[in-house]
């Protein structure tokens, strides 16, 4: 332990803290603006400048190392004014649009100007003319509100491993930017929305889709279904001021009907649907020696991941869609005929917890007879913002149930917005499937939690299985080279594309903090501890579905429905 | 210093055979190689840099833009450099430089779409006795005035077409 002399406080900090650490600990605030905890520090923003004793200059407390008996002085009057002169620096060039700004509310660049007393223009840059980059069908690039911290860049290459963005050009031209500037359509972007979750500023936001969704309301013709993806009823609240991890499922749908949805349904269900597919496809496989170990394939970025870095384990990935085109494919070709209404008539929207949904739901593969599985997916920021432009406020409408049948789900289908989950629920459902009754403890310790890296080896009936779950891709990549170099021990791998699955997808509430992704965690484990139906295999209207249209897990409806393939992908990477 | 061949492909690989085994603190060296095989540094050459040393496009592309010395465009047949050095400045090279980008529609480091002229920006040519100066394919240009510029460059054209 060390001690240091914080504002004249003694506060004690760790061996090999950096300053900013061990004042964060001691509930010494310091602002920062590119700081990324557990990542490489880059002291770039120099917002988080102090005073040290014996220091001839102010020193990135981010990237200074604490030491026995330092004297640090955070707020000395040299120190905030040389921040708020930092902030003025920034605005200096920045666009000046802040009423229009979609991170108008949350913007970090924002708070600090206000929290320094910048209430004026003091620097005249000039503004760089750059284009906007809305070439993806999920995130918008505005390089002009750029402050070139480069948390995106870190988080892309050192978290997810993809590296699609970058400093480009020197000096003042400099801008983040993909390689020869191009989109980011045709970059090796995977869509996981990971940058602009740490964005500071409105430099990066998902596209919006809000205008069709309302349009599709406003039309009388149309018939809109919107579907929740389990993540997102566990997060909701806290755009409503909620604890984090309230659950609020219940007002949401009774919002959603408000807002003028037809039918609201719960991913849930066709997250069970796809434990259903997924476990008699790992069952099928392990049983024939099909290609092992199988990959999950329910999380978009994974999957673009695959088809453009590591083509070699297509045949690897489920064949399953994912439980968002699974559900909007059986709405289109079994509800809507069974409701009698065309299913031309019909739109639907989902509710997620992630950008590169919306990449998904434009694959061309996901769709049948000229209509798309899912027309429209919204995130959760933008689902809030629905909600509060129609007047409707979480905290006080009453709980109403989702519809049916596509509203009864296990809370196997509920766990899937964690890390984990898919695994859980599938370790489930393929002990029933091999020894006809359910495990004697459902819960599946070794694989909860939000490590990275968990793996648990299963002996059901006989059967060998080793399973490992990986969330971050950065962690897929070098699971995927252990077994490229000749792993063997491995039948099935889950991989969710952001840290921890879904709960901290790309498309969640802003400024999530470590303790609010416990949060939601703890709240879906909650609903499975708390709630009677726990597997996939129990759910009634899954059985149901299958015997009136699907026939058995793996049919041919089943196949020419809920299962879809993938290819090889060119990209620029 | 040649435009690209067809079989760029095969060429930056034999480029790069000889890097075999490199990591990241060889991409200055091997950037350099191929801008000076083939006079710029192709988008191909710039991905398959980045397949050989394990390093995603955009960093390559990020490093080799960070540097003067890197072209993404192949020279022109006639390569305008003009100087932009202390004294070159004060004489007016500023306006040298935007009427010459001007009258042949390009910025610097762009080549015009005839592959004729391209234009590249250099601190000092060590000639401030006769700023501003400019000089093509090593023919210097002396007191240029942005008034002249059309005439020199027409020149080039001229002798171009004279050539055919």
């Amino acid at each position: 332990m060390l001690t240091l002399q914080v504002n004249d406080r003694p506060i004690q900090a760790r061996q090999g803290d950096t300053v900013l650490e061990a004042c964060e600990r001691a509930g010494i605030r310091i602002p920062t603006l590119c700081h990324l905890a557990h990542l490489t520090p880059t002291g770039a923003c120099r917002m988080c400048v102090v005073e040290i004793e014996g220091q001839r200059g102010l020193v990135p407390s981010c990237a200074f190392p604490a030491s026995d008996g330092m004297c640090i002085h955070t707020h000395s009057e040299r120190a905030v004014e040389a921040r708020k002169v930092i902030v003025e620096l920034l605005l200096s060039n920045h666009p000046d649009d802040c009423l229009y700004c979609v991170r108008n509310s949350d913007c970090e660049l924002r708070e600090l100007a206000s929290e320094l007393g910048v209430r004026g223009r003091r620097y005249f840059g000039s503004k760089l003319e750059y284009k906007l980059d809305t070439s993806s069908p999920s995130i918008v690039r505005d390089p002009a509100k750029c402050i070139l911290c480069g948390k995106c860049v870190r988080v892309c290459e050192e978290v997810q491993g993809i590296g699609c963005i970058d400093f480009v050009n020197r000096g003042s031209r400099t801008v983040v930017g993909t390689a020869f500037d191009q989109g980011l359509n045709v970059s090796s972007c995977i869509n996981c929305g990971q940058c602009i979750m740490v964005c500071p500023t409105g430099a990066l936001s998902e596209q919006n889709d809000l205008p069709r969704v309302l349009a599709a309301l406003a039309d009388p013709e149309t018939f809109v279904v919107i579907q929740h993806a389990p993540a997102v009823s566990v997060t909701l609240g806290e755009e409503f001021g909620l604890r984090p991890g309230a659950d609020v499922a219940g007002a949401m749908t009774s919002a959603l009907r408000r807002i003028g949805f037809d039918r609201v349904f719960e991913t849930s269900f066709a997250a069970d649907l796809t434990i259903m597919e997924e476990a008699s496809e790992l069952v099928e496989r392990i049983k024939t020696g099909g290609p092992l170990p199988m990959m999950t394939s329910c999380s978009p970025g994974w999957i673009k991941y695959v088809e453009q870095s590591h083509p070699d384990f297509i045949p690897n990935l489920s064949s399953c869609k994912s439980p968002q085109a699974m559900l909007g494919s059986v709405i289109k070709a079994w509800y809507a005929k069974r409701e009698g209404i065309a299913p031309e008539r019909v739109f639907t929207v989902s509710a997620m917890p992630c950008t590169a949904k919306k990449f998904e739901a434009g694959r061309p593969e996901l769709g049948h007879d000229g209509l798309y599985d899912v027309d429209a997916v919204l995130t959760t920021r933008e689902l809030a913002r629905l909600i509060r432009m129609r007047g409707l406020d979480l905290r006080i409408l009453e709980p109403e149930a989702a519809d049916q049948p596509f509203g009864e789900r296990s809370t196997a289908g509920k766990l899937f917005g964690a890390s984990g989950g898919v695994m859980e629920a599938a370790i489930r459902t393929a002990h029933f499937l091999l020894t006809g009754r359910d495990l004697d403890d459902l819960k599946v310790q070794a694989v909860r939690g939000l490590d990275g890296v968990k793996e648990v080896r299963l002996e059901i009936d006989g059967l060998s299985i080793g399973a490992a779950v990986v969330s971050g891709l950065g962690n897929a990549r070098r699971l995927l080279e252990e077994v490229r170099a000749g792993r063997r021990d491995l039948q099935f791998i889950e991989v969710m594309t952001c840290p921890g699955g879904c709960i901290n997808g790309g498309g969640q509430t802003m400024g999530v903090s470590i303790e609010a992704l416990r949060a939601r965690l703890q709240a879906l484990y909650a609903i499975d501890r708390d709630e009677a139906k726990r597997t996939a295999h129990g759910n009634e209207s899954v059985r149901r579905l299958y015997d009136e249209f699907l026939g058995a897990p793996l049919s041919e409806v089943s196949h020419h429905l809920l299962h879809t393939h993938y290819g090889a992908r060119e990209v620029v990477r | 210093m040649s435009t690209v061949p067809a079989e760029t492909g095969a060429r930056i690989d034999a480029l790069l055979a000889p890097w075999k085994g490199a990591r990241r603190d060889s991409l200055i060296p091997i950037l350099q190689d191929v801008q000076e095989a083939c006079g710029f540094l192709p988008k191909e050459a710039i991905v398959k840099i980045g397949r050989h040393l394990d390093l995603p496009a955009s960093k390559i592309y990020g490093v080799a833009t960070f540097y003067n010395q890197f072209r993404f465009q192949p020279p022109g047949r006639y390569q305008v450099m003009v100087c932009r050095g202390t004294a070159c400045h004060v004489k007016g090279s500023a306006a040298v430089l935007e009427a010459i980008c001007h009258d042949l529609k390009i910025r610097p480091g762009q080549t015009t779409r005839d592959g004729l002229f391209s234009i590249e920006v250099v601190a000092c040519i060590g000639a401030c006795g006769l700023a501003p100066v400019i000089s093509i394919n090593g023919e210097f240009f002396a007191g240029v005035t942005p008034d002249g510029v059309a005439a020199i460059l027409d020149g080039f054209r001229r002798k171009e077409v004279a050539s055919a």
